[in-house]
């Protein structure tokens, strides 16, 4: 017997993100469970209750939570948006950069090392000004821009002691002189379906930290390397950071697999909220007992 | 029912139409970040505090 699908938004807050995801799945007339990541649990000899979901739309704020939960969900055979391959490429970016690398997407220079003392030779080779990234973090958090060897040694030495072993990889990226600004593109599926510049006198563009947004055109070239960046990481919906580079052009800098979409929905008209659930529509649809 | 106090300050807060469970409200007195935990009766808890490994 045929039946409509059933759709989990796994959360951590209603923020109007997912304010305008219900709104969108209510509107459709979608069979939808909110889904707190506060208050579930996954028993590993029980998968069944989850087997009711035809696709869960992953909206955690919390990278861990999210990328667990939807790793067991895609072993139990159920679908998420994103998977949990591509929540591995986007949410650690040494992953990020290994994907975009190996699918020849352009990007800043970047290196890798283990050891403050290996880290500091790294960011000689690349010369100074280098940035230093968390490999997992996001919202411009721990970024730092650093201009010389002092600099550079006194920062290595205090990642070194902060807690946590990933503080010790070092991500190191040639730092770029941006307009002042830098673009964030929306992938759904196989379309870069809108853009906004990031402005900010600060070399941190992200509007979390204060920049703001301007929309941007949609160019060729702009779908081109968003589609190629998109694919890299394994596609979905996906928002993607580009740098201009004054001689070199678009440059991918992140791709992010939650995105947030509050700044860009209203100030370019476009329903995102209403694309995403289009789109966890066709990934549930994949079920062939599935009417839409 | 859309009354409830500041978990912090004690402040008076009401809560408007179309706020859902879930939805983080800030104090208009003192700030912080509060949680909607209720509305029939409403309800207001401390937010969770913003994790290393948060974003998008």
């Amino acid at each position: 017997m045929r039946r409509r699908p059933r759709i989990g938004v796994l959360y951590s807050r209603v923020r109007v993100e997912e304010k305008w995801i219900f709104a969108a799945l209510e509107r459709r007339g979608v069979d939808y469970e909110r889904l707190d990541d506060r208050q579930i649990y996954f028993d590993l000899e029980a998968p069944e209750p989850w087997r009711h979901y035809d696709a869960v739309l992953e909206r955690s704020i919390s990278y861990s939570r999210g990328l667990y939960a939807i790793r067991l969900l895609n072993a139990w055979g159920i679908p998420t948006v994103n998977s949990a391959a591509v929540a591995e490429a986007c949410g650690d970016k040494m992953a990020t950069s290994t994907a975009l690398s190996r699918a020849g997407v352009p990007q800043p220079r970047t290196a890798i090392a283990f050891t403050p003392e290996s880290g500091l030779e790294a960011i000689e080779g690349l010369g100074y000004p280098v940035v230093l990234k968390p490999v997992v973090g996001s919202w411009g958090r721990l970024l730092a821009k650093i201009n010389d060897r002092d600099a550079a040694e006194a920062l290595l030495e205090h990642k070194s002691v902060l807690g946590s072993y990933q503080h010790s990889i070092f991500y190191i990226q040639e730092y770029i002189e941006k307009p002042g600004r830098d673009i964030r593109a929306f992938v759904v599926g196989d379309q870069t379906v809108t853009a906004i510049y990031r402005k900010s006198p600060h070399w941190i563009t992200n509007t979390a930290r204060g920049g703001e947004g301007e929309i941007c055109p949609v160019t060729p070239d702009l779908e081109e390397i968003c589609m190629k960046a998109a694919q890299a990481v394994g596609g979905g919906v996906l928002a993607v950071d580009v740098i201009e580079h004054p001689e070199r052009g678009f440059l991918v800098n992140e791709i992010n697999h939650t995105l947030e979409f509050h700044t860009t929905q209203p100030m370019t008209g476009v329903d995102i909220a209403d694309l995403i659930v289009g789109y966890v529509l066709e990934v549930a649809q994949e079920k062939d007992e599935i009417i839409m | 029912m859309n009354a409830v106090s500041c978990p912090e300050c004690v402040a008076d807060i009401s809560l408007g139409n179309g706020m859902e469970i879930g939805e983080i409200i800030v104090c208009p007195d003192c700030g912080v970040d509060l949680e909607v935990t209720g509305l029939e009766p409403a309800a207001v808890d401390l937010a969770p505090m913003e994790e290393e490994d948060w974003g998008e």
